[in-house]
């Protein structure tokens, strides 16, 4: 039986000690994969492993990652929501692992929005 | 969908959607008798006999972002593909249990797939639920609680923390090839 170590998860939670968990509450960025059948048939899977590895290696702890489910725009799947507190949030659409590491680093990390893949800026926030 | 285990995102995260608390998923085979079983199991808020009866016609959904709802039509489909095919009971109130059974050797049978990234993105996109998994796949048993995971961290750090996300994954490494 393949299971967690409860030696791992110690392990985490010492290396955590002394910083501000953020997760949970407030943050910075939020990024919302779009998961309905069309999405998770179109690859959304991809697109938020994708953005994991980087929220992972970049080390912030300001930005949360989530799922919402299909936004009736089907044929532009997989489609992510990006809110950056203080600015109108965008729609990014069509998008592969590669689209995902440039707008990770140029929006997310940058603060330029990646108009090349937006279907628009500026619609509804969820804050 | 190319693979067994996105098909099962797609159900989970209808469980997600329908309020559950609890999801479990479990995928066994059963090689004596060639089967391949997957169910999925929530506490959500379950469907009437006049919704499950059209649970798997495509026009039928409760999304009011568009007018169809492929998820379960699709799972059955690739179930009756293989000679097998879906099981969905369900009580209002109480949850529902959707169980797709393949023929494992099935030239049309999909892979799993990386149950791994299903789950890992199920807790991403869901970390105030609860997932218990458990797989019985080529003699390597795999069984992951969030409950437990949870009251090991025991709020010092959450269940989406990419660390920890990282470690359930990493139960994966070597079940990726069925």
């Amino acid at each position: 039986m393949t299971k967690l170590k409860i030696e791992d998860l110690k392990k985490i939670k010492e290396s955590m000690k002394g910083t501000v968990n953020l997760r949970q509450g407030e943050y910075r960025v939020k990024i919302t994969v779009h998961m309905g059948t069309c999405g998770i048939a179109a690859g959304a899977r991809t697109i938020m492993n994708a953005f994991l590895d980087k929220v992972e290696k970049s080390e912030a702890t300001d930005i949360i990652l989530t799922a919402s489910g299909c936004a009736g725009l089907c044929n532009h799947e997989p489609m992510i929501t990006l809110e950056v507190k203080g600015s109108a949030p965008v729609k990014y659409v069509k998008l592969d692992a590669n689209k995902a590491v440039r707008i990770f680093d140029e929006h997310v990390l940058g603060g330029n929005p990646v108009a090349d893949y937006a279907l628009s800026i500026g619609s509804e926030t969820t804050y | 969908m190319q693979d067994l285990s996105l098909h099962i995102l797609d159900i989970a995260e209808n469980a997600t959607k329908a309020g559950a608390t609890l999801i479990e998923i479990d995928v066994s085979e059963n090689i004596s008798k060639d089967l391949l079983q997957i169910s999925i199991t929530d506490n959500g808020r379950g469907m009437d006999a006049e919704m499950l009866e059209g649970a798997t016609d495509p026009f039928v959904t409760t999304r009011t972002t568009r007018r169809v709802g492929l998820g379960l039509p699709l799972l059955e489909q690739a179930a009756k593909e293989t000679g097998g095919n879906l099981l969905i009971t369900s009580h209002p109130g109480k949850g529902t249990e959707v169980v797709a059974t393949f023929q494992k050797s099935h030239i049309d049978r999909r892979p799993v797939g990386d149950m791994g990234a299903t789950l890992t993105t199920l807790i991403m996109g869901n970390p105030d639920l609860d997932f218990i998994y458990f797989s019985n796949l080529d003699g390597e048993e795999i069984e992951v609680d969030t409950r437990s995971i949870r009251g090991e961290l025991n709020g010092s750090v959450s269940i989406n923390d990419p660390a920890v996300i990282r470690l359930i994954k990493n139960l994966f490494k070597n079940n990726m090839e069925n």
